[in-house]
């Protein structure tokens, strides 16, 4: 019973949870190269929301000085991941292009397609 | 000079920067060529004034744009960066006159610019993982090293480096990401990214605080482990090393790595070592168990290996458990072990895949069977090579012996002889490679016209490996530089230590 | 006599010397005849370093010279002492005689690949003189490696598959037993003891416990695979593919030698001779080595192939060292210092008359030798030399050692050793004197018909041979009369050991 109140209390990290393992599972399970990006950019994505959900703090309001309030939402985390962003984003149209170049060189992009017949030796 | 003097730390990092801008707006490839060879040839004067500085002086710290830590971002240079920056950025100019020819052979005119831009990116990134002293930098350090990795690799002329690279690609933002998550619970943890303050605020890790401090450690060592290719995490190492291009595998085997284990041992040792109480946890085994794994199991593999980088790719994850076997002894004399064979295994695989770039430009191929008879047509290349694998073996006298040593002694602190032979034994595995392309080298006759017609590469490409060859007898000799410096700085971080 | 060179920079020369000359020899590559004379005058300037430094030595001095700290504690270090240079002695005095014989073999059999043969040789005689003038364990490792290494390209100078798979087992035993078990011992070592330099009385004194001593001999011993303890003896006769020059030099006087004389030097300056007697280790010892002996007579009276019946005589002889080491007391430890020297002096006769016969005559199982005295009566002559310093009898040099590992033996009551010594004897008779009668009392015929009609009969061996195996058949008798040099530095090197150990 505590559990399961613990879990609906903090149901932006089981979100965040399942996204990661959605993320990590599509890496795995799925063989197409460009679905193996996507399930990527959910796991980094789901990185994201970790790092976010906490910097709202109970209580707080936007991080501008104001004399009128003494709790403020954390910016910090918000500027880590933007730069996180970049980097995903960077990372992401990196692996795009490597895809392209897989399938201009190999004529797919299905991983068993191409390991299947040319053992990679 | 002394108005540069202070700036040293972020010139490490901006000299690089600087050149990959001014290299990318290049069209010609000597051009860019010209631009890397100035800024590597610069890097290692940094490092080296910044380590005599560190010895005589003590850490530096510098704080990027004037914000003192731990509110702005902070540039730490103590005893182990220093070394590590020292060795990166040598590793980086003495491979650049090599790479003129080389590079000029395996990659196309129009993109050698771009080569060379990447390339430049790369060893910025592999710099700044070094220097810096906070931790989410570090990530964005290590990514732009990454995807400049990535690039580099995808550039080799064989197709099988497109999928070596999206693999590598695939695993290692991964492992990156696991690292920002293990970040991310230090910092709710802490509410700082100081490494420094990091430590001094976990402290003695309050007990209602110990799981989240575990969950982090557990996260930061997957993911910075993916990256150092340890066993199990290294199915990306021996691909993408085997279709990058010569001069891309003989850099990447002697620095990518090694960042990624002083990361480690900067985590284990100075943020995580007074928090935790590594003796009750089971992380000094799993690392013994992993690395024992390594020097076995890659060793093996390599011994059934015919195409030459993929042989040596293995034996560099064989090397690096070498590596990770000291850091899971953290004793005085492991520890230094570890940092030592940073140096010297990165001296040796930068030699042994130089000169295999140097028979691949004489030859067009790196396998066992081509290169039969080759040394006597190619005896200069042929005997760095030998020297090479002598220090890989670690025959007394080479750079190989001197870690081999200090390892054993570690092993022997800790009371365990079993793992004194296992470190042999599997030295023994090293000299079947080894000997036997030596044996097929130099003691079997010469089967194909392009054995008949090689010689010896030009100057440019054979000056870095005789250097590095010497390197390796002369660390083998003269340690106070290598096994000075590591242990000093391994009697820092044990000093750490709960 | 004043040297013009200090005793330290001697020193520095000694193992020097062979390395430049090895650098310089290439440079003859198209001369040959200025190639030989640069290996002649090389062996010849080693030579006279050696005695050199024999001088001060004997009068009681240890010149050493120091280089760069390795490790906290191990300095890369040379030192002259007694055993040392006799070793030094014995090797620098037969490589000229060797390179003499060399030539003559070499030009007569038209080897291929003559240049890097010399300078591997050169390498392989600089790494000797390492091991035998080092000052610490490291350095002697080094050294020892080293002349693995070099070897290597001797043993598989023929290059046909069997001298390939022969270098492999070669190289395979040899690195692998010295980083197996030989480098964990000196780990080891330096842990427990604090230092890896040799210190008369040894450097475990107190520090180690019985059991400890024990395994960390067991390591040294079996790890050392260049003395052919049994089992890992069989790189040696795997070995004998190699030319005869090199089987006689190498696996009759350096690299054995090197393998004996490592083990004698461990127990004398890192165990102790005291240290082993108090903790009651010569009795295992002394029985792997007496097995070793009397097992390899055993399987060399069952060999036709010439050079193999040599090489598990001299796997057995080797274990005679180490017999007389294991037997610790000072006259048997004497005693295996002599026969260190007595033994390469006769091995080597040997294995030049086998080299000879093989030349001129193309004969290789000992059963083609009947008769084949008469016609290369100085090559068989020489060889009854030898033969008879492989038995041990007067007037060969042979019998000094043995004399004095026996004495030591009886001293010692230590009756297996005894036993061990008149059997293997008995043994060593009975392999070479059948070659020796056959030889000299039997006619002609049986395999000597391979080497031609009555009209292609075999004469005597090239000049250059017949002289160095003249030279080393009179060597083995000459150290018998004046046996002074080799006996002095024995005694001084057990000079400053107790006399007064227990079967005294």
């Amino acid at each position: 019973m505590e559990a399961l109140r613990t879990l609906i209390e903090h149901y932006n990290y089981v979100v965040t949870i399942l996204l990661m393992v959605t993320g990590l599972y599509i890496m795995v399970a799925r063989s197409n190269m460009v679905k193996k990006l996507v399930g990527l950019a959910i796991f980094q994505t789901s990185v994201y929301l970790l790092y976010l959900e906490p910097a709202k703090i109970v209580g707080g309001t936007a991080p501008i000085l104001d004399p009128d309030y003494t709790v403020y939402s954390n910016p910090l985390p918000h500027v880590l991941i933007l730069t996180a962003i970049v980097v995903g984003v960077a990372t992401l149209a990196l692996g795009l292009a490597i895809v392209v170049r897989i399938n201009e060189a190999f004529g797919t992009v299905e991983e068993d397609q191409i390991f299947g017949p040319d053992r990679d030796r | 000079m002394s108005s540069v003097w202070p700036h040293l730390p972020i010139l490490q990092v901006v000299i690089p920067l600087m050149g990959a801008i001014l290299a990318a707006f290049t069209r010609r490839g000597a051009t860019a060529y010209a631009i890397a060879l100035a800024a590597s040839l610069a890097l290692p004067f940094v490092a080296g004034a910044m380590l005599w500085q560190v010895l005589s002086s003590g850490p530096i710290s510098y704080a990027i744009g004037g914000w003192e830590p731990p509110f702005g971002i902070e540039y730490r240079v103590d005893l182990l960066n220093g070394f590590v920056l020292l060795l990166v950025s040598t590793v980086g100019a003495v491979i650049m006159p090599f790479a003129y020819r080389s590079v000029g052979l395996e990659i196309d005119s129009g993109r050698q610019a771009w080569f060379y831009s990447v390339y430049l990116l790369c060893l910025a990134g592999l710099l700044g993982v070094t220097i810096t002293g906070d931790a989410f930098n570090a990530f964005v350090f290590l990514e732009i090293s990454s995807l400049a990795t990535y690039v580099l690799i995808a550039l080799g002329h064989d197709r099988r480096a497109l999928l070596a690279a999206y693999q590598y690609l695939i695993m290692g933002t991964v492992g990156a990401t696991f690292y920002v998550i293990g970040v991310g619970f230090l910092y709710l943890l802490t509410g700082t990214l100081n490494f420094v303050d990091i430590a001094a605020r976990l402290g003695d890790a309050p007990p209602d605080r110990i799981n989240a401090i575990l969950a982090a450690l557990a996260f930061v060592s997957a993911g910075v482990s993916l990256k150092l290719a340890l066993f199990p995490l290294h199915a990306w190492l021996p691909n993408a090393y085997a279709y990058a291009p010569s001069m891309v595998t003989a850099f990447l085997a002697a620095t990518a790595t090694k960042v990624a284990v002083y990361l480690l041992i900067r985590l284990f040792f100075s943020v995580f070592g007074q928090a935790v109480d590594f003796a009750a946890l089971p992380v000094g085994e799993i690392m013994l168990l992993l690395s024992i794994a390594a020097m076995f199991v890659a060793s093996i593999i390599a011994v059934f290996e015919t195409n030459l980088k993929r042989m040596f790719a293995y034996s560099s994850v064989a090397q690096i458990g070498y590596i990770t076997l000291g850091i899971g002894l953290a004793n005085q004399a492991g520890l230094t072990g570890s940092i030592v064979h940073l140096f010297n295994h990165a001296i040796v695989k930068a030699a042994l895949f130089a000169a295999l770039g140097c028979v691949f430009f004489r030859l067009g191929s790196v396998s066992l069977a081509d290169i039969s008879g080759l040394g006597r047509r190619m005896p200069v290349t042929l005997t760095a090579f030998t020297v090479a694998g002598l220090g890989l073996i670690g025959t007394p006298g080479t750079v190989g012996f001197i870690s081999k040593w200090y390892l054993a002694v570690g092993a022997l602190d800790n009371g365990s002889w079993l793992l004194v032979f296992l470190i042999v034994a599997s030295s023994l595995i090293a000299i079947v490679y080894v000997g036997r392309v030596v044996e097929v080298a130099w003691f079997r006759p010469a089967n194909s016209p392009a054995v008949a017609e090689a010689a010896d590469p030009p100057l440019s490409m054979l000056l870095p490996l005789i250097l590095l060859a010497l390197a390796t007898i002369y660390f083998g000799f003269d340690t106070r530089l290598t096994a000075g410096v590591a242990s000093m700085a391994a009697e820092m971080l044990i000093g750490g230590l709960r | 006599m004043t040297l013009p060179l200090s005793p330290e920079s001697l020193l520095v020369l000694a193992v020097l010397v062979p390395f430049l000359g090895a650098a310089a020899l290439p440079i003859f590559h198209y001369i040959p005849n200025l190639r030989e004379a640069v290996t002649l005058v090389t062996a010849g300037m080693l030579l006279l370093v050696v005695i050199a430094i024999a001088t001060p030595v004997m009068d009681g001095i240890r010149p050493e010279a120091s280089g760069f700290e390795i490790v906290p504690g191990i300095a890369f270090a040379l030192q002259a002492e007694p055993l040392g240079l006799l070793f030094a002695l014995v090797a620098s005095s037969l490589w000229i005689v060797t390179s003499v014989y060399s030539i003559g073999y070499m030009r007569a059999n038209a080897e291929p690949r003559q240049t890097s043969y010399y300078v591997c040789f050169a390498i392989a005689l600089g790494s000797t003189m390492g091991v035998a003038l080092a000052k610490n364990l490291f350095t002697l490792f080094l050294f020892y490696e080293l002349l693995t290494i070099s070897t290597y390209p001797l043993v598989t100078h023929k290059r046909s598959e069997e001298a390939m798979r022969a270098g492999r087992i070669y190289l395979g035993l040899l690195l692998g037993t010295s980083m197996v078990l030989f480098l964990p011992a000196i780990i080891a070592t330096f842990v427990i003891g604090g230092t890896l330099d040799f210190t008369p009385g040894g450097i475990f004194a107190g520090k180690a416990d019985a059991t400890v001593l024990a395994v960390l001999l067991g390591l040294y011993v079996f790890g050392i695979g260049k003395a052919a303890l049994m089992p890992l003896h069989f790189w040696l006769p795997a070995a004998m593919v190699a030319p005869t020059p090199v089987s006689a030099l190498l696996h009759a006087v350096a690299v054995v030698k090197a393998g004996v004389f490592s083990i004698v030097k461990i127990v004398v300056y890192v165990f102790g001779v005291e240290t082993l007697v108090q903790a009651g280790q010569s009795g295992w010892l002394t029985a792997v080595a007496g097995a070793t002996v009397i097992a390899a007579s055993v399987i060399a009276l069952k060999q036709d192939n010439l050079k193999r019946r040599l090489a598990y005589s001299t796997v057995s002889q080797l274990s005679y060292v180490i017999l007389g080491v294991a037997i610790l007391t000072p006259l048997s430890v004497l005693g295996a210092a002599m026969h260190i020297a007595a033994h390469a002096w006769c091995k080597i006769t040997l294995f030049f008359a086998a080299g000879s016969l093989y030349t001129s005559a193309h004969l290789t199982e000992v059963s083609q030798l009947d008769g084949i005295g008469r016609r290369m009566p100085w090559t068989m002559g020489a060889f009854t030399i030898g033969a008879l310093g492989m038995i041990g009898l007067p007037p060969t040099a042979g019998f000094i050692g043995k004399w004095f590992i026996l004495s030591g033996a009886l001293q010692s009551a230590n009756w297996l050793a005894v036993v061990v010594i008149i059997v293997s004897t008995g043994l060593n008779a009975g392999y070479f004197l059948p070659i020796v009668f056959r030889a000299f009392f039997r006619p002609p015929g049986g395999g000597a018909s391979e080497a031609g009609a009555e009209s292609d009969m075999p004469r005597e061996a090239p000049w250059p041979i017949v002289a160095a195996l003249s030279m080393t058949a009179a060597g083995a008798i000459a150290l018998f009369f004046f046996p002074d040099v080799p006996l002095a530095l024995s005694k001084l090197m057990i000079g400053a050991e107790a006399w007064t150990t227990t079967g005294l």
